[in-house]
């Protein structure tokens, strides 16, 4: 579930909102070097992936209820700091288009799905790569850890807000267990999906998976000429 | 073309609300959400009219009840969020009836409801009256940096795509014999998710190279589109006016 409007009080909505803004702003930057002509497209198809994902809802004890972040999967694909973008435009959508997760809590859901759940997965997914084998048969399998953690390092991070800018006061130890526990098991889902895309991506299009350069020789990239007549 | 999975949430009409220009509209939603979020709890008058102003957008949008009720669904775990808060939240009990709740509890849950219900009512008010389209023109035009709206507007392009072509691997795996059973066919459905993507992004990118054959720079042509004038800013600010002056007159009385 995305944080909708009135979850969080409004110091909190703001300061997340800031560090969504700033993280956001930085990912504009730094994208700039990934993004060209051909990732572009990629990262709007990530996003529709990402988008079709978010759209599965697990329910959480507590009337709230969980889904995939896709945060790992799109890091994985298209490099974190596009990645970053992606997800912040899904949720923007998510929040403008569908009502889901609310326009004033956007910024915490763009920090802890964009952010978070994003750079989580890629960390973990760097760390993972650094450990096994220097083979592609490694990507999907760092790719699945990746996001097999992403999404309970997100949801505690939400339990950590909410500690801080909650409306309502909550016991946080029954909050803690419900968000935690059942995004673990939330995150082996991820984790496989992840597997499994990230599995029939490489062994069809390796060139099409970041997280896979260095792996693969670039004789198939497609390339765009500088046109002959004028 | 049947239901397609996508971005299909517009509905076409003639209302006020369909011909005000999207950017007027992305930003009154945005004063009402965080109008109506920056109330004080109980806040009871200023959050019942944030509600009617909300059922107001929806009704003013002429759209059938019918097909905004699943739309509104979106909210329920969350409205099941609230009902629960009176009994988990911590703080002095309070008797309602035969039960004992706590006092802090029930307010935050009248106050996460009315909240998130009226923000959800106008959120929706602005999708049924909104293209994908005129929201990455609007988007445009509030100046939200470039990458981000070239993302959007591949993304709306690409739901289509998504979906048209998972409707076709679906209809050739079942006219293959296949039925999702159990676990077994995971993998399968796994192998299908990759290929969709393949053949997505492979189509995509004819498209692609086909736009910059015919001279596509890579950044968005700002199409002529109705400008807002004082009126539409007028109009597009009046929920979060009514939401806010209420909040004053509940404080100063």
């Amino acid at each position: 579930m995305h944080v909708p409007d009135g979850f969080l009080d409004a110091p909190t909505s703001l300061a997340t909102g800031v560090v969504a803004a700033a993280g956001v702003a930085l990912a504009l930057r730094r994208a700039r070097a990934d993004l060209d002509d051909r990732t572009a497209p990629l990262a709007g198809l990530v996003a529709v992936f990402v988008f079709a994902g978010q759209m599965i809802n697990f329910p959480v004890g507590a009337g709230t209820s969980g889904h995939l972040i896709g945060g790992a999967l799109a890091a994985v694909l298209v490099g974190p700091w596009v990645a970053t973008l992606s997800l912040t435009v899904v949720v923007a959508v998510q929040a403008l288009l569908f009502a889901d997760g609310g326009l004033t809590a956007l910024g915490a859901n763009v920090a802890l799905m964009g952010l978070v759940g994003v750079w989580v997965g890629w960390a973990v997914f760097r760390l993972a790569r650094a450990v096994l084998p220097g083979r592609l048969a490694s990507v999907p399998i760092a790719a699945a850890v990746g996001g097999a953690l992403s999404v309970p390092a997100a949801a505690l991070t939400f339990v950590g807000l909410y500690a801080v800018g909650g409306a309502a006061p909550i016991p946080l130890g029954s909050l803690v267990t419900a968000m935690g526990a059942w995004h673990a098991v939330i995150g082996i889902g991820e984790g496989l999906i992840t597997l499994l895309v990230v599995g029939a991506l490489v062994r069809t299009r390796p060139d099409l998976v970041h997280g896979a350069r260095g792996l693969v020789g670039a004789e198939d990239v497609l390339e765009i000429r500088e046109r002959a007549v004028r | 073309m049947g239901a397609r999975p996508g971005l299909h949430l517009h509905i076409d009409g003639d209302s006020v609300l369909h011909r005000l220009p999207a950017h007027a509209k992305v930003v009154g939603l945005l004063a009402f959400a965080l109008t109506t979020v920056a109330v004080p709890a109980p806040g009871w008058w200023p959050l019942t009219v944030a509600m009617l102003t909300g059922c107001g957008l929806v009704a003013l949008t002429g759209v059938a009840w019918r097909y905004v009720w699943p739309r509104l669904l979106i909210e329920v775990p969350f409205l099941l969020f609230a009902a629960v808060l009176p009994f988990v939240a911590s703080g002095p009990r309070m008797a309602l009836g035969p039960l004992q709740v706590s006092e802090v509890g029930l307010l935050s849950a009248w106050a996460l409801a009315a909240k998130g219900t009226a923000a959800v009512l106008a959120a929706t008010a602005f999708a049924v009256t909104t293209t994908p389209r005129d929201l990455v023109v609007g988007l445009q035009r509030l100046h939200v940096p470039d990458t981000l709206v070239g993302i959007l507007s591949f993304m709306v392009r690409y739901a289509a795509v998504v979906g048209d072509e998972m409707r076709r691997m679906r209809i050739a795996r079942e006219s293959r014999g296949f039925r999702a059973a159990s676990l077994r066919s995971w993998p399968t459905l796994g192998r299908t998710l990759g290929a969709l993507f393949v053949r997505s992004f492979e189509r995509g990118e004819r498209v692609h190279v086909s736009m910059v054959s015919r001279g596509w720079t890579g950044t968005f042509p700002t199409f002529a589109t109705a400008t807002a004038g004082l009126v539409d800013w007028a109009c597009a600010a009046l929920p979060a006016l009514l939401v806010a002056l209420t909040a004053a007159w509940a404080l100063a009385s």
